[in-house]
């Protein structure tokens, strides 16, 4: 038996009377993709804060390969290699892509007041940490704004990858983009996964999880309603079990009969 | 073009060929005349560079104007009134300087207000101190004799003398080249330099990259204030006083000169050495004005010219380079 890379057992987090999140538990795996899929307000955000160190959860554990933790920030839980990449990716758009790819963890060279950025070497890093996740910059002086929002996701993930992130919490990172650039997305994704990293893919799109995902967890209103492998379940089956089953079996069969009709 | 400072040396040249071509004076070409400009340009341009620097952070010092006037009257006051020892007095005064940029920085950083609402009570309230206090200690409008004080000789010959006779260069312009390589310097070859764009650029993706916005903010502020601070010692040095009005309006130069230079308003963007060379087209019109007998009172509408076609320049430069590929 294998031990999960990250382990949540019986968590719950109450706000309250308000039962956010009840019972849930969840393995992830390096080197596996595990997507936690649901609905707005099935208690997605509140997973996030709890995986991301913002929340402690108020019952159950928290396990990092089979040590059980307590994390209290975002920086601890950085600490312990959970990076979390959020919606409103965290880059400046009018500075360099290498000065945010390094940015508050400057390589420096000299010392005392004559310390500098080791520039030679952050553009470096900076060209072939892309490279790897697919992406050919000429220019690392070029400003992180001309890039597109795939690419600018890229820089996160791989920035956060490079400095030893082990898990990779994506919050819908999918849901505003168009076609072509929640490909690129997707494709970062595979790319974190190829190199061992522990990622969780949190969307409301069962398609793109369906897309890159091993393992899938159902959320509904803070409880987990279902949980598959990607072995064990067609992309059809985790449709439904996403949009409520029979609801959609019902909505398909009106349309089906409604286009028959004419 | 994609350097912020690349607009503003293209005005720099044209308006020193425009003021060339205007001289009246046969001066305009000569090593006095250019000792004329970059003497205003050197008080305005230290200011500049760490009002750019402010600016790039994303906030204003509407006080900084205002504080070099203050910080003259300290050093005036703690010298004839209190008659204390120049050096310690020069001291004093900047530690007042620094002080006051750090209440305006935690004050900021405290209650986020916007800076311009807060250094602008700074503002006021100095301004009615120079002048309220001033008058009560002294019974007149200025502070001066400080040339009787001991050591006012070599601090003459470091902040205020003049050298290449005749040309009369004052060696301020060499605290103004100082000034514009190292926080130049500071701005891209220092983690710093990446940390003050950040903050101004996005203050919570920078925060959320691990940068310390709030000690940043902090010190911007402190290196302005302090740079007024040094900016009126100069001045009071080289006057051998201070008026109580000193430097009121001045913030708004600054600004105009970091803004010609390449800065934007909204911060994130701009370059030390762009400032400088806005405070250099400043100089270079102020005296060309002079030199070719139009009335000076054409100075701020001339100012306001430059600063309304520096800022279409920018953004369409800003345009450029934060256009995102879609």
């Amino acid at each position: 038996m294998r031990t999960p890379l990250l382990q949540l057992k019986g968590v719950s987090k109450r706000f309250g009377s308000v039962i956010a999140l009840s019972d849930i538990t969840i393995d992830v795996f390096p080197g596996e993709v595990t997507c936690i899929l649901g609905d707005n307000g099935a208690g997605k955000s509140t997973l996030i804060k709890v995986l991301s160190g913002s929340h402690t959860q108020d019952e159950g554990s928290f396990s990092i390969d089979g040590e059980e933790v307590v994390l209290t920030s975002p920086r601890a839980a950085l600490d312990k290699g959970i990076a979390t990449v959020f919606q409103d990716l965290a880059t400046i758009p009018l500075l360099s892509i290498w000065r945010n790819f390094f940015l508050g963890r400057e390589p420096e060279k000299g010392f005392g007041p004559f310390k500098k950025i080791d520039k030679a070497l952050a553009k470096e890093v900076t060209r072939t940490q892309l490279l790897e996740m697919g992406i050919d910059i000429r220019d690392p002086e070029q400003t992180v704004g001309t890039l597109s929002g795939g690419e600018r996701q890229a820089v996160v993930i791989s920035r956060a990858l490079y400095f030893g992130a082990r898990v990779l919490i994506l919050d819908e990172p999918t849901s505003a983009l168009g076609v072509k650039q929640a490909g690129r997305v997707l494709k970062n994704i595979l790319v974190a996964k190829s190199r061992g990293i522990g990622v969780i893919f949190i969307t409301h799109n069962p398609s793109h999880a369906y897309m890159v995902g091993d393992r899938f967890y159902l959320l509904n209103r803070g409880k987990l309603v279902n949980s598959f492998e990607k072995s064990n379940v067609s992309k059809e089956e985790l449709l439904r079990a996403m949009a409520g089953g029979a609801e959609l079996a019902a909505l398909e069969h009106e349309l089906n009969s409604t286009g028959e009709a004419q | 073009m994609r350097r912020p400072e690349f607009g503003a040396l293209i005005g720099a040249l044209s308006i020193f060929v425009l003021f060339a071509y205007f001289d009246q004076s046969g001066q305009f070409l000569k090593l006095g005349g250019i000792a004329r400009w970059t003497d205003v340009a050197a008080t305005e341009g230290i200011m500049a560079v760490v009002v750019a620097l402010l600016m790039i952070g994303g906030e204003f010092d509407l006080s900084a104007g205002v504080m070099v006037g203050s910080s003259g009257l300290v050093l005036g006051l703690l010298v004839t009134k209190v008659h204390m020892n120049l050096y310690l007095a020069i001291l004093l005064t900047l530690i007042f300087g620094g002080l006051i940029g750090l209440l305006n920085g935690y004050l900021v950083v405290k209650t986020k207000l916007p800076s311009f609402v807060v250094t602008l009570a700074t503002f006021f309230l100095l301004r009615g101190f120079n002048l309220g206090f001033v008058q009560l200690w002294t019974g007149t409008v200025r502070v001066d004799g400080l040339h009787n004080a001991k050591g006012y000789q070599g601090i003459y010959r470091a902040l205020a003398t003049t050298v290449w006779a005749p040309n009369q260069f004052n060696v301020d312009i060499f605290w103004w080249v100082g000034v514009t390589i190292l926080g130049s310097w500071v701005l891209t070859q220092t983690k710093i330099g990446s940390w003050i764009t950040a903050v101004g650029g996005d203050a919570n993706a920078a925060r959320n990259s691990g940068v310390p916005v709030r000690k940043t903010k902090i010190g911007l502020f402190v290196t302005v204030s302090l740079a007024a601070s040094f900016v009126g010692i100069m001045q009071c040095i080289k006057f051998d006083g201070m008026q109580a009005s000193q430097g009121v309006g001045e913030e708004f130069t600054y600004i105009i000169a970091a803004v010609v230079g390449g800065c934007l308003l909204t911060g994130g963007f701009g370059s030390a050495i762009g400032a400088s060379i806005g405070a250099s087209i400043i100089g270079i019109a102020f005296i060309g004005i002079s030199f070719a007998n139009w009335n000076t009172d054409w100075n701020y509408a001339f100012l306001g010219g430059i600063l309304f076609a520096a800022v279409s320049v920018n953004t369409f430069i800003r345009r450029r380079a934060e256009r995102a590929k879609k």
